[in-house]
Formats: C-alpha cells, structure tokens, sequence
C-alpha cells in the first residue's frame, strides 16, 4: 500500500512501490484521466502534479510520492465546476480527439502558476514537450491565452 | 473507403440519399423515447473530427427539435446499419445525407397521423421542440408520445423533401462538441477507459522481424501469473494487472528464438527499390491532342518515403469469449469491415462477433484498431469468460501500424511560351493505399499471417478513381491542358504493410503538380497566382483560391530574406472539397512554416467551427509530415518505433492558421477532414522554392534533402 494525497484526498494504492504512478492511477485508482502515450517522457500524454510540479507519471514510481501530493486531470475542474483553462478549451473548442488534452491542462495549469501573463512565444515554448496529432495546437494556445486573461487578478 | 469506395451504387431500387440506400428501415437510424429524446444511431463513427456532433445537428433541425435531446449512439453490430468505413471525408454525404432524409420522413409520418387523428390539416400543424402544434396553439401530439406506435417500421420512400437551406436554424451553426466535455474533464470516454470487472491485460510479442517465424518459446516463470498464449507466430502474455502484462511480455520477448528475414529494401534506397519493384501499370485518364511545338518543359521527380499515422493513443481492443460470441470493443474506423476479416481470421461466423464501437485517439486513416482487436480476440477465445485488454505499446503503434506508401510521381509538362499548358503527363509509383478489411478474400489484420494455419498478406489495393482512387487521388491535374496522359504503376510487392492514411496519394500528387504549375509560371514570367487563376476552368477553384490570395496579401507581398511565400490549390479528389492554401515559410538552419492562409469550400457546412477544426487540423498535419516525416528501417523491420525516431510538429513549430469558408449553403456537403493537406504541402514546397531557389523534390523537406535537390538541380 502506497499512501498520498490525490486531488486533496487521502488515498492509498495497493500496488507495489516501483510500479510507475501512471498504473496506479488507471488501475486501482479507477482514475483513467491521465493518458498513456508513449511511456517514455516523449508524449506528454500521461503528465500530473507532484507537489505543484509538473511530473511524468509514466516514469514516476508509486514509491516516490508516497506522502506526497499529486494532481490529475481530474483535480482541475468537473463539468459542474469547470476550472477557468477547461472552460476556455471548451469556448475555443480546442481539441480534436482530445486524447493529449489531459497533460497539456496540467502542463497549463504549471506554467499559469509560474507566470500569470504568458506570452504566446512562452506558452508554446511550455507545450513543446507535448505532442498534439490532431493540430489542435493553436486552439490550445488561444485557450491558454483566454484563461489566462481571466485568471490574472 | 467507404460506400463510394467502388463508385455509385446501381442496383435498380429507387435512389435514396447516402447510406440510406443501403440501409433503408428508417428504424434502423433513429428511434424516439417516451422520456423526450431522440436515439440516433449511425453507422459512422467519432474519431476526433465532430461528426457524432454535426450528426444531431442534422437531426435535430429535420425533426425541429433542441440539439440537447438528441442521443448519439456510438455504432455496434448489429445495431447500427452497415456504413461501411468512417474515411475519405465522406460522412456528412453518407450519413448525413441519410439522417438528414430519414428525420424529414419520420417528421412526416408522424405530422400526417396526428393531421388524420385530430382532423387538422397537415399543413397547418408545425413541430416546436418535437410537439405538434395546431394553429391555435392546442398540442396534437408529439415524438415522445408517439415513441411506442412503432410508426418508424418501415422502408425510407425517394419522395421526401428536407428543409430547404434557407429554413436550417441548427444544420449550419457552430454547435459545441458533444463529446468534447469528457475529454476536456478527463471523464472516461476512451476504449482505453474500459474497465470490465474481471478483466485481465494482454501484450503482444512482436517478431524479431517482418515475417519471422517463431521456432522455440525457452519455458520459464513469468511475472505475476502471467500465461502465454502461441498460435503459430503470434506470441502474447495475458496477466491480472496491466504492469505485469508488460514486464510478462519482456521476459518472454528474452526466452522467444525467432527465424528473422531481412525483406525490406535499405532505408537510403526506397526511390530505386520503387522504380525497380515489379509493378502493375495502369492508365488512369488520357486525352489525346495534337499540340504546338512547346517553349517550355519541365520534367520532375518527387519522391515522398513511407510515413504513418503516429495516433497519440496507441491501439487497443477489449474482447470477451462468452457462450460461444465474441464481444468485442474496438475503435475500429468500420465494424462491420473488421467483423467479416475477423470472421475470416478466426475461421467464425460473422454473427459470433458483437462488436461495439468505442472511441480512441485520432487514427488518421487505418492505423492498428483493427490488427489489435483480432489480437485481443485471439487471446479472448483462449480464455473464456475473462474480458481481455490488449494495448499496443508505443512502439508497435509506430512500427506495426499499416504505414503510407513511399511514392514516386513523375510529371512532364509542355507549355507554350506564354505558360499556356499544352501536355501533362503524370506517372504515380506506389504500393496501395488500402489495405482495410473486408474487402478481400483473404484478412488484411496484422496477426491473421502469423498464426499456425496462416492466411496471405493481401496485398494492398487502389480503389477506382471514382471511389476516390487510392495513390492516383489527385493525379489528375485540375487545370485545363488539352493532352493528358495520367499513369499509375501498382506495386505488387509489400515489404512494409500498406494503408489508408488521410488524404492518400493526393498528398504526394497535388505537391508535385503545384511545384510543376510554379515552375512553369517561372519559366513563362508569370505571376504563380495568375498563371493557375487563367489555367482553371472551375470557377469555386478560382473563388478559394482568389480569397486565399486574397487572405495573404498575395498581390502586395515583400521580399523578405530568409522568407518565402507559395500558394497551391487544388479539389479534393476532383469530386470533393476546394481548398486553396498560401504558406510562409522561413529558411534557417531548417525550414519552418510559420503562416498559412487557407480558403475552403466544402458545400453545405453543418458546423462551421468544427469544420475550421478540421481544416486547420489537416493543415497542421500536412505541414508536420512534409518537413518532419519519414518512417525509418533496416532489412527486418521499422526502427523510428519511438518519438524520438519519428518525430512530429511540436508547438513552437506550428504555424499560426487562419482559415476561411466560402458560404455555399445551397451546395452538397462535400466533407472537410481533408481537403487542406494537399494544398499546404504544394504551398510549403513552393514556398521554400520561393525563398531558397531550391525546389523540394524529397520528402521531408529537410537541409538534407533540400541539399539533395540543389546537387540535382
Ligand atoms: S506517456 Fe508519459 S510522456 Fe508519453
Ligand atoms: S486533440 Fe488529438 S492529439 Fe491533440
């Protein structure tokens, strides 16, 4: 049993310590938000906070968050209560499948935290590391654009 | 790869709209239930593009109710009519079509019961938000009320009209995605998402290489209970968790001796292993005219390698062997295509097999759905009872998947001194571009050859140019030339399974004869955009492309060092969409596409946001695979299995997009999902040429490659 707090609950995983983060989540977990993409830190797909840092949790081990805090895509917004990011993707209609949209809001989510007021050049250069097939790319960034504008004070 | 896939259908009955035809109880598309909703259920199927979406648009304004009271079903067999295949931009015409018909007659039928039962005049009853109301306000009726009088039990009749354009309140508005809220919310949605109490995980060990034969599985513990399952060559681990599956299938990849063949041609040498493979040669259009002495010819070759769909989801299928059926959940583009090479494979009854749709990443054309669901249901059959999941890795996404052909196209054209075209003839070298199931005798899934009574590697096919053709889509140039000579050479040899990937030949066909139209319009001094504007009959092909043009600045544009501007047009198939597009490009220490300008006419538009969507889509794909794509291998098999190995267009890559529609609401829908991709690769190239003086010739447009062209030049 690995224990640690996910989306502001207490829980605890029964799964061994090395197994990657990503398979607790979608497996015992029941939370199949975060996406397996590549299982190599090369998609973006599967990313989730730990401790407010953005972390591959295809890679991550269970062991290393144990006691720690970590955020899905599930702790961001619900459809009752959207976070500001989700209600513009949804006001840009920024996706297409939208299969790599849960990383890139966690990623979003970081960079917002980090800098408020993004420029254009500094939101793409934060999604870099996330792959996009559909090209939804520049909905994405105008949605980034738009919750920033309504998340600064 | 669809209905049209052989050209229209005569078969003497009365013609109905789309897929109607084929499909044609009007309960087979749509139902109404008592609690005030209507169940539409269509054959086509969600791949990212919005079409579940633009389907309830259609219904909900034939039926003249609110778009939140339609339910879309995801299909199934039986329960969806056969549409065939999800593909080639064609389910607005098919489905739509039919939907969009079957709702004004179920609206009629029940308009004329209710005109008969209360003795009002039909023509005087109108429907607001599904009930019938009379003149003076009294409620006749409506759907839900008359949900349980089976009135929908019967044939579609030819002779009902749909709204006319000018009526549509719904059909042509920019709807939300109905699924898009999930995704966003990560709420489960993807067949990856399935979870079925007693499942168990599934991985596959892939062979040393391309049609290797499996000798000898070393006996061994595998992790965590994990069991084999071997028929013949096909080798995979089935486990209770899915961590376990994977390290099963490591272990066991260690202890399987494979005898490898090495039957792929040397990476550098894919161009003269397609001019030298033995080929089936055919004409696709000719015209003969006798023609004045040419002042210019241009003759090219482009040459475009073998590149894939790259989905960011990887494959996956959950099957369950239960009282001798087969459930089966699978994003497969067609179930009913999947279900009859899954019959075949299996060597079942059709009727085994259930199979429901559900959604997965975008698949681009046919990616690996289909090989991973006869996979997870060969694991299934072994082990009955248990649902098994069976997920590709990233690896096998990109290295198993069907791939898209390498392609050769050579062009030769004559002008006369002014540019006017005299002659064109175009040559298209490929293997083929379908390999989809169902259509052959034999299963084209990637497991069905490697089994202990296996089945022959189809080859794959080109459908007929009226289908849309397959690596002769867009051979045709659109332009006026009075002696035409258009061939295609079919390989008959596959060392890389082939497949439908979006767009087809037309990618490598309309770059090849937008990079001649510049050349020529160099050679005559002409203006590349008034060279094409006085060369096309087609008047919407001058109207998308004047406003592209018109978009860029076209006619007022700068030279500016290290820039360059190009523009391409082209109809998607000759029967399809229009699309014209304008790129800029930027020549540093590689080329980078920063702006396009495109202008489409796709017809009747039902969602003009989402039709954007796609155009733009498209558009960013396009310009990903020419300046990025190439699948890599050696003699055994693809090596860019990763990433790193095949890497795509990243944000800071990305072109800006703007993206324009050109109203025709009166027009038939044409289809949005790939119009754009042929006109931005032709932009791309010529826009490079533009700023470099080098014309691209191979593909990718990489510094590599662009040096190539100059040694050539
Ligand atoms: S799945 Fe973790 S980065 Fe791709
Ligand atoms: S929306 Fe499909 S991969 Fe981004």
């Amino acid at each position: 049993m690995i224990g640690f707090t996910l989306n502001g609950a207490a829980v605890a995983a029964p799964i061994e310590a090395e197994a990657p983060l990503l398979a607790a989540l979608r497996g015992p977990l029941g939370l199949s938000g975060t996406r397996f993409g590549c299982g190599a830190e090369q998609c973006g797909a599967c990313l989730v906070l730990l401790d407010g840092q953005p972390r591959h949790a295809c890679t991550l081990p269970v062991g290393e968050v144990a006691g720690r805090d970590v955020t899905t895509v599930e702790g961001i917004g619900t459809a009752a209560a959207p976070h500001p990011l989700q209600k513009a993707l949804l006001d840009q209609q920024a996706g297409q499948c939208g299969f790599c949209l849960s990383g890139i809001q966690i990623r979003a989510l970081a960079l917002l935290r980090a800098t408020p007021r993004p420029t254009e050049v500094e939101i793409r250069a934060a999604l870099d590391p996330h792959l996009c097939r559909c090209g939804s790319h520049n909905r994405i960034i105008r949605a980034i654009q738009q919750a920033a504008a309504e998340m600064a004070p | 790869m669809n209905l049209a896939f052989a050209g229209p259908i005569q078969d003497g009955r009365p013609k109905l709209p789309g897929s109607l035809h084929v499909n044609r109880r009007l309960d087979q598309w749509l139902a109404f239930l008592p609690e005030g909703a209507v169940r539409l259920t269509p054959g086509k199927v969600e791949l990212g593009q919005g079409i579940l979406t633009a389907l309830a648009q259609i219904a909900a304004e034939e039926l003249d109710v609110a778009l939140s009271r339609i339910r879309v079903v995801a299909a199934s067999t039986p329960g969806s009519p056969d549409e065939a295949v999800t593909s080639g931009s064609l389910s607005v015409q098919e489905s739509g079509m039919a939907i969009r018909h079957a709702c004004a007659e179920a609206r009629a039928i029940l308009l004329s019961v209710l005109a008969q039962r209360s003795g009002v005049s039909p023509h005087d009853i109108r429907v607001e938000d599904g009930a019938f109301l009379a003149p003076d306000g009294r409620t006749l009726g409506s759907y839900w009320s008359m949900a349980d009088a089976g009135l929908l039990a019967a044939e579609a009749s030819p002779d009902i009209e749909a709204k006319p354009a000018t009526a549509r309140r719904i059909a042509g508005t920019s709807a939300p995605r109905l699924d898009l809220p999930e995704k966003v919310f990560g709420s489960p949605r993807f067949i990856h998402d399935l979870r079925l109490p007693g499942m168990r995980h599934a991985r596959v060990v892939r062979p040393a290489s391309r049609g290797a034969v499996l000798l000898a599985v070393r006996e061994g513990a595998l992790p965590g209970d994990a069991v084999v399952h071997r028929d013949g060559s096909f080798l995979a681990v089935l486990a209770p968790r899915e961590q376990e599956a994977e390290a099963a299938a490591l272990r066991l990849a260690g202890r399987a001796e494979w005898q490898a063949a090495e039957t792929l041609p040397p990476d550098g040498a894919v161009e003269a292993w397609l001019d030298a493979a033995p080929a089936e040669e055919s004409l696709v259009a000719e015209r003969v005219a006798e023609t004045p002495p040419a002042a210019h010819r241009i003759a090219r070759r482009f040459f475009r390698p073998f590149v894939t769909h790259a989905s960011i989801g990887t494959s996956c299928a959950v099957a369950l062997w239960q009282d001798g059926r087969m459930h089966l959940w699978t994003h497969s583009q067609g179930i009913y295509n999947l279900r009859a090479d899954l019959a075949k494979a299996m060597r079942l009854p059709a009727e085994t097999f259930l199979i429901q749709h559900v959604e997965g990443a975008g698949c681009y054309g046919h990616n690996g759905a289909d090989d991973v669901a006869l996979e997870a249901a060969l694991v299934a059959r072994a082990h009955p009872g248990i649902p098994v999941r069976l997920l590709w890795s990233r690896a096998e996404e990109l290295g198993w998947g069907p791939a898209s052909p390498a392609m050769l196209v050579a062009v030769q054209a004559e002008a006369a001194a002014d540019g006017t075209l005299l002659r064109w003839s175009q040559r298209v070298t490929s293997n083929g571009h379908s390999g989809r199931p169902g259509r052959g005798k034999h299963p084209t899934l990637l497991a069905a050859s490697q089994l202990a009574d296996p089945f022959p590697v189809p080859n794959a096919i080109n459908p007929p140019l009226a289908g849309g053709g397959g690596a002769q889509r867009n051979a045709v140039p659109g332009y006026r030339v009075p002696a035409l000579d258009v061939r295609m050479a079919h390989l008959q040899v596959m060392p890389l399974r082939t497949s439908a990937l979006r767009g087809l030949g037309a990618l490598a066909n309309v770059w090849a004869i937008e990079s001649v139209m510049d050349e020529l319009a160099a050679a005559a001094g002409a203006d590349p955009l008034a060279h094409r504007l006085r060369h096309l009959d087609d008047a919407r092909a001058r109207d998308v492309l004047a406003r592209a043009a018109a978009m860029a600045g076209w006619e007022s544009r700068a030279r500016r060092e290290g820039f360059g501007l190009g523009l391409a047009v082209a109809r998607y198939k000759g029967t399809g969409a229009w699309c014209a597009a304008v790129a800029e490009v930027e020549a540093a220490e590689r080329v980078f596409c920063r702006r396009l300008w495109l202008a489409a006419d796709v017809g009747e538009v039902v969602s003009p946001d989402g039709t954007l969507n796609q155009i733009e889509g498209g558009a960013i794909q396009a310009t990903s695979l020419c300046l990025l794509e190439a699948v890599r291998h050696d003699a055994r098999g693809v090596t860019s299995d990763s990433w790193e190995g095949y890497p795509i267009l990243r944000f800071s890559e990305v072109p800006r997009v703007a993206a324009e529609l050109l109203a025709r609401p009166e027009a038939p829908p044409l289809g949005a999902g790939e119009c754009s991709m042929g006109p931005v690769i032709g932009a791309i190239a010529n826009a490079i040429a533009d700023a470099l003086g080098v014309r691209p010739t191979h593909w990718p447009f990489t510094p590599e490659n662009l040096a190539k062209a100059m040694d050539t030049a």
